[in-house]
């Protein structure tokens, strides 16, 4: 890291640190809060059947499985690190092992947890869990979830510590935080709006937690206000914007985003990447209807335009948005594209002519920033076991940093007629150092 | 004419910049070791190593590789003086049609370079780029294991005649 | 064909690139008594095995190595019998100008055919070599002793065979029998002699027909209509033609081909002329998910299998299931790959086809030639499985070759060439009803298998791929079977449990929706997958151990012992304490009720939230006769098993009602290193002096149906429909 960006940090850190303890201190007393009573782990028997189907369906849509589960894990358990600007918080087993998971936690208990961040013994959880979302979810969908994981197969597996810097790794100071930036009170519907729009931003808002990647944070990790799904990042990764702001050169009709939603493709944009795989791995599990209505108010948010129809051949095809590129571009990166990409990119290539849209049509290309593009040359898109769906190889190993931002120049000259980047070797740079997070 | 560097020896070759590498290897150079699988990054097969890290040759045009060391299978050892890694394949008889294998093989070499005690969960997601058809991964993580225990065995005694 | 990889060696072989040499041999007399293996239609010692003035071996088979270790087993046949080291073998393999034709490589056919040819072939010359000397010194055979290709006498007199094949002619009929060594004094047959070909391959050696280089040689590429029966209407030739290479753009009728010379210009000008191609389609392909229903309902020819009556107990249980399998691909890693010349005197192709001589009269007929014309000589590929795209590239580069008369022509295939054009193993269904009596004992098996014809292999033109593109195609011979005992769709599906009352169909269906052949194990991979899944269910239903109650139904010897082995070394009598989502499961079979006998026991565990399967310990027993290479034994098993672990897991051909789905690796999942089994570990029954047994195809019903059992095991769920997916098993196990 450079010199400055060292200091930088370091008073970041400082300041930071007096805001949440004033915070803290304001709080007062709630900083402290009571342990509840260890039950004994429920039998399967005295929940009902169709809790627990529900609440597998929300655990999908919460995607509790991305950040619960180790690389190599079983589901739930526990032991993945998730880096945070103060260090690495590592997720807890939540499976119902008394010991190691939450076997012994009450309906209140985890009520508590989803809500107000406390753990059952009374700790102050970190807020990479998103309770400040999970605040707004009904009750009934608490309790589901809660049936959901009380009947998972219990496993002993303890989380490493979390490795967080001094003093973030002092739990009181959370309570400061909390006074900042958790609001609570449930989600309520808008009037104005239908029932399926209103159901699907209770899953966005309360359940999905779309925000938690998709908003812009703030210095000390919180999401911004009035900034909702404004694009952000997740694990190093672009998390574009879900709103006006969408840079998607054909607009997103709900259709097409659910599809991109439960299979992780879609015709007219290209397949999801990075962190955002899994999470359509996991919505591909849940009913289509609850999917649906996702998109259905993701796509009220996001610009409407006409929608080409998916697949046509001059977008598939060709896609050029800026065919002068083609000639004006540097002899290099064209010989890196055509031997590293052209072999599924090029527009006569058999993934294109199999359906595969061009690049033009991607959201990373005509972002603001490259690190969307970046994190896919390096970083690629892991296969999924036996799973057919969309693989890139990663390029870190053969494209040296420079490499990396001519092709990224490249590609935006190519395939986008917004103003090229700045600093693309800087962005290869971080995206490195962050490895490819999944 | 590009420049390239491979099992420490100078080319010129006249080939197109976009042309990846293993075209090269196997039609300009004579170095059939890395196969033509996929061309598409999918299965290992073409796997040879770029400075130190196991690339697919098949998606590396030729346009990158100015001023960097290409090592390919036939640079670690021949059939009468084999490298540990090729020596341990052919101790497990690790190969069925064997067309898969000297990716395999490519990749095993930059997986021990850095990390040479792997465990077996490291090697076989070391190895998951690479494909096998025949079903030899048995063999093939045999293998791995054997050449990382005989590198190991031999790494003090390098050490001391340093 | 050995290491022959170059025209300098090619040269040394044969005199030309274009030799064509008579082979000897003579048609057998109807009233001879019947000679062994492929001795049957190619009798006369020297077109097995010739012996140089210089002491060279050399030993001819019509079979090829397919990376099942044949060359490595044919060569220690040979030495153990000749009395020679291994090393000084020269083995050439299947060669139209230079082999015996002994069909196709296939159906684990090769030791029982080639194997038992060469054996009985070397040790007639031993024979005669010895005989000789023994005559010459008037001293009787027994007294003399062969080192390593010298006959020592008592005097201490040696001769080399070198210098006695001078004396003596190998042009002789072989005799039924006679001079075969005493099993009991084996010293290389029967040892695990490390495999010839993997150093080479090791190494960088030139070892396949991909790795083939010629002086003067183009590189071609085809492109391929995009789905079945497309015609081509227009494309742009001119502006490919004008491309950086490129030699030549070939167009005839709709097939439509690029030569150039480099390797790289020929794929770049490929995909040009792809792209610029217009086609006419129409959409001919079912709907993916129904296909098993599709071939189940589809118009059937039934061929019965076997009926067995006899009385029994009266039933107190009967149960019912059904099984089906997808379209499934061979997938070799290497795409398909041929080199052709063509010249006056004909074509000469390098391919690694499965059966030169079929090949042949295919590509005759295809270019118009007299079969003579043609030579085919095979040079080994990446693994095949089946009849994938070997024959059809081959036709490629003899089509292609002809527009440059005089310099070869490599073809090799795309990757979503090889995954869309090669033919798929057949979706299947079978059905079957079996009874219990009030002991828990089968009193009565209905079984019916529905499935298309297992063998397209080109024997003429008009099954090679090109045929349909070409302006005037030829005839298309109508799909037939494959009769029993060996049968197509109906392999294996002849229980070998000693049944009181057993009818089995075989419902042949000629409609074939999309292009199927030969794909290793063929029928016998559903019809052990479901007799042995529902031997499963019926040990259950008579609340029996899966291991005692196939035991109970077993008579055959050897089979029990198989079953023993394998149950023994699992440890399945001390199972160990039960973990929920872990179970185990058990099967069995002789492939073909021939071949090679295999028992499979493994474990596994179920990951509950989304249905993955973990393999854990597989072990398996076989008994192959008496073994010329354990290890090569190990080997073809633990592929078997690997390879159809992943079938068992993974694997289903997509398509729309137009395109192959399935383009590429992404589009076809197989198993990659981590799901490979924790361990796999092959017990060799010893059957010292037992006619070797094929095993090649052994291991793959067995481990399918082995997974199915122990996933019931695991999570109580029985999965009768391959792929036993993750989506599957999730949908099956609920919440
Ligand atoms: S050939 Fe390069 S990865 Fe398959
Ligand atoms: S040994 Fe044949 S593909 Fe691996």
């Amino acid at each position: 890291m450079a010199q400055s960006a060292r200091i930088r940090l370091h008073r970041y850190v400082v300041v930071a640190v007096v805001i949440l303890a004033v915070a803290a201190g304001a709080a007062g007393a709630i900083a402290w809060r009571p342990s509840m009573p260890p039950i004994a782990p429920p039998d399967r028997a005295s929940f009902a059947e169709t809790e627990v189907a529900r609440g597998a369906a929300l655990a999908a849509l919460g995607d509790c499985a991305a950040c619960h589960t180790a690389e190599n894990g079983r589901p739930y358990t526990g032991g993945r690190g998730i880096p945070t600007p103060f260090g690495i918080v590592y997720a807890t087993n939540i499976t119902p092992d008394p010991a190691t998971g939450i076997g012994h936690w009450s309906l209140d208990a985890f009520r508590r947890a989803m809500r107000d961040g406390i753990d059952r013994a009374g700790r102050h959880l970190y807020p990479v869990l998103p309770y400040p979302h999970f605040t707004r979810a009904t009750d009934d969908d608490i309790a589901a979830m809660y049936a959901f994981l009380m009947t998972r197969a219990p496993v002993q597996q303890k989380a490493p510590a979390n490795a967080l810097t001094f003093p973030f790794n002092w739990r009181p100071l959370l309570a400061g935080w909390n006074v900042l930036f958790l609001r609570p009170g449930m989600w309520r519907p808008d009037p104005s709006k239908d029932a399926e729009w209103n159901h699907g931003a209770y899953l966005v808002e309360a359940i999905s937690h779309c925000g938690a990647c998709h908003t812009p944070h703030n210095l000390l990790g919180a999401e911004q206000g009035g900034q909702a799904l404004a694009g952000g990042e997740a694990e190093g990764w672009y998390a574009p914007p879900l709103q006006a702001g969408s840079p998607a050169p054909v607009s997103w009709n709900a259709d097409a985003l659910a599809t991109y939603l439960r299979t992780g493709f879609d015709a007219g944009h290209g397949a999801a990447a990075g962190p955002m795989a899994p999470v359509t791995h996991q919505l591909a599990t849940v009913p289509d209807a609850d999917v649906h209505t996702i998109a259905v108010y993701v796509a009220s948010l996001m610009p409407s335009g006409p929608t080409p129809q998916a697949g046509t051949p001059q977008t598939a095809a060709t896609g050029l948005a800026n065919p002068a590129a083609r000639s004006v571009a540097d002899p290099q990166a064209l010989a890196i594209f055509n031997g590293a990409c052209g072999a599924c990119h090029g527009a006569d290539a058999p993934m294109t002519r199999a359906g595969a849209p061009s690049l033009a049509l991607g959201t990373a290309v005509n972002a603001p920033t490259s690190r969307g593009v970046v994190d896919m040359i390096l970083h690629g898109l892991p296969w999924r076991e036996g799973h057919a769906g969309p693989y890139m190889p990663a390029f870190s190993a053969v494209l040296t940093d420079a490499q990396v931002a001519v092709l990224a120049t490249y590609l935006r000259a190519r395939y986008s007629d917004r103003p090229p980047w700045q600093d693309v070797e800087a962005t290869v740079q971080a995206a490195r150092r962050q490895g490819g997070g999944t | 004419m590009i420049k390239l560097t491979v099992n420490g020896q100078e080319h010129a070759v006249d080939a197109e910049p976009d042309t990846p590498l293993l075209y090269v290897l196997r039609n300009d150079l004579g170095l059939n070791g890395a196969k033509f699988g996929c061309g598409l990054g999918q299965c290992g097969a073409c796997t040879v190593i770029v400075d130190g890290a196991a690339v697919f040759s098949c998606l590396t045009p030729i346009a990158l590789l100015p001023g960097r060391q290409v090592t390919t299978i036939e640079g670690l050892g021949t059939e009468d003086a084999p490298g540990p890694v090729q020596r341990a394949f052919m101790t497990e008889q690790a190969a069925q049609c064997g067309y898969c294998i000297a990716g395999m093989v490519m990749r095993a070499q930059a997986l021990l370079a850095h990390t040479p005690d792997p465990s077996e969960q490291e090697i076989r997601d070391g190895l998951n780029p690479n494909l096998c058809r025949c079903g030899t991964h048995m063999r093939i993580l045999a293998a791995v294991r054997r050449a990382a225990s005989s590198l190991r065995a031999a790494a003090p005694t390098k050490a001391a005649a340093q | 064909m050995t290491a022959v990889l170059s025209r300098r060696s090619l040269l040394a072989a044969g005199g030309g690139l274009l030799v064509f040499v008579a082979i000897p041999g003579e048609p057998a007399r109807a009233d001879d008594v019947p000679l062994p293996g492929s001795l049957k239609g190619t009798p006369l010692l020297d077109a097995w095995i010739r012996i140089g003035p210089d002491g060279v071996i050399t030993a001819f088979t019509g079979k090829a190595e397919l990376g099942q270790g044949l060359k490595t087993a044919l060569i220690q046949v040979i030495a153990e019998q000749l009395d020679i080291a291994p090393a000084r073998v020269t083995l050439v393999t299947a060669d139209t100008a230079r082999t015996p034709n002994e069909g196709f490589t296939a159906g684990s056919h090769s030791m029982q055919d080639s194997g038992t040819a060469l054996l009985n072939a070397a040790a007639q010359a031993r024979l005669l070599l010895v005989e000789t000397v023994a005559t010459d010194l008037g001293v009787a055979a027994e007294t003399l002793t062969v080192v390593d290709g010298v006959v020592h006498a008592p005097g201490g007199a040696t001769h080399d065979y070198g210098s006695l094949a001078a004396k003596l002619s190998l042009h002789v009929r072989a005799q039924p029998g006679g001079g075969l060594k005493d099993p009991a004094a084996y010293r290389v047959m029967g040892t695990s002699m490390p495999r010839t070909d993997i150093p080479a391959k090791l190494t960088g050696g030139a070892a396949y027909v991909q790795d083939m280089h010629m002086p003067g040689m183009l590189h071609a590429r085809a492109v391929r209509q995009p789905s079945a029966g497309a015609t081509l209407l227009r494309v742009d030739t001119d502006a490919v033609a004008r491309m950086p290479g490129v030699v030549k753009v070939v167009r005839d009728g709709s097939y439509l081909a690029v030569i150039a010379e480099g390797e790289w210009q020929a794929i770049k000008a490929m995909r040009t002329l792809g792209a610029s191609a217009e086609w006419q389609e129409t959409a001919t392909l079912p709907v993916q998910a129904d296909a098993p229903a599709l071939i189940r309902s589809l118009p059937a020819r039934d061929i019965p299998v076997l009926s067995w009556t006899n009385p029994a107990a009266p039933a107190v249980k009967r149960i019912s299931a059904r099984y089906t399998r997808p379209y499934q691909m061979h997938g070799a890693i290497g795409p398909s790959c041929a080199l052709a010349v063509s010249s006056d005197d004909g074509v000469t192709v390098w391919t690694h086809t499965q059966g030169v001589f079929p090949l042949r009269a295919a590509l005759a007929q295809l270019l118009g030639l007299p079969a003579e014309k043609v030579r085919c000589v095979h040079v080994e590929g990446s693994g095949c499985y089946g009849h994938n795209g070997a024959d059809d590239v081959a036709a490629d580069a003899a089509l292609i070759a002809r527009a440059v008369p005089g310099r070869p022509v490599r073809v090799q295939w795309m990757r979503e060439q090889e995954h869309t054009s090669e033919p798929y193993g057949p979706a299947m269904a079978a059905e079957a009803t079996g009874a219990l009596d009030a002991e828990g004992r089968i009193v009565d098996w209905d079984y019916g298998v529905w499935s298309n014809t297992h063998n397209r292999r080109p024997n003429v033109g008009g099954l090679l791929l090109q045929n349909a593109a070409l302006p005037t195609p030829l005839p298309v011979p109508p799909p037939e079977p494959i009769p029993m005992p060996e049968g197509g769709g109906e392999r294996n599906s002849n229980p070998i449990y000693a049944l009181t009352n057993a009818r089995v169909v075989s419902h042949f269906v000629p409609e074939m929706p999309l292009r199927v052949s030969a794909m290793r194990a063929l029928g016998a991979y559903l019809n052990v997958f479901a007799i042995e899944s529902f031997m499963d269910e019926l040990a259950i239903a008579a609340g029996a151990d899966p291991v005692t109650f196939r035991l109970r139904h077993l008579t055959d010897e050897r089979g029990r012992a198989v079953v023993q082995a394998a149950a023994d070394s699992f440890g399945w009598g001390k199972p160990a304490a039960r973990e929920p989502g872990h179970g185990r499961g058990f099967a069995f079979a002789r492939y073909k009720n021939l071949g090679a006998y295999c028992a499979v026991a493994l474990n596994l565990s179920v990951e509950h939230e989304t249905g993955r399967i973990r393999l854990g310990r597989v072990v398996a027993a076989v008994d192959s006769g008496q073994p010329i290479n354990p290890d090569g034994i190990r080997n073809q098993i633990e592929g078997a098993m690997v390879q159809a672990a992943s079938w068992t897991l993974y694997e289903q051909v997509r398509f729309d009602r137009r395109h192959i789905a399935s383009t590429d690796w992404s589009g076809y999942p197989i198993m990659r290193f981590p799901a490979a089994p924790e361990s796999v570990e092959v017990h060799i029954l010893p059957r010292p002096g037992q006619p070797f047994l094929g095993t090649g195809e052994a291991g793959q019903g067995p481990i399918a149906a082995a997974i199915a059992n122990a996933l019931h095991d695991a999570v109580g769920v029985r999965l009768r429909d391959l792929p036993l997916s993750s989506e599957r098993v999730k949908a099956a196990i609920g919440v």
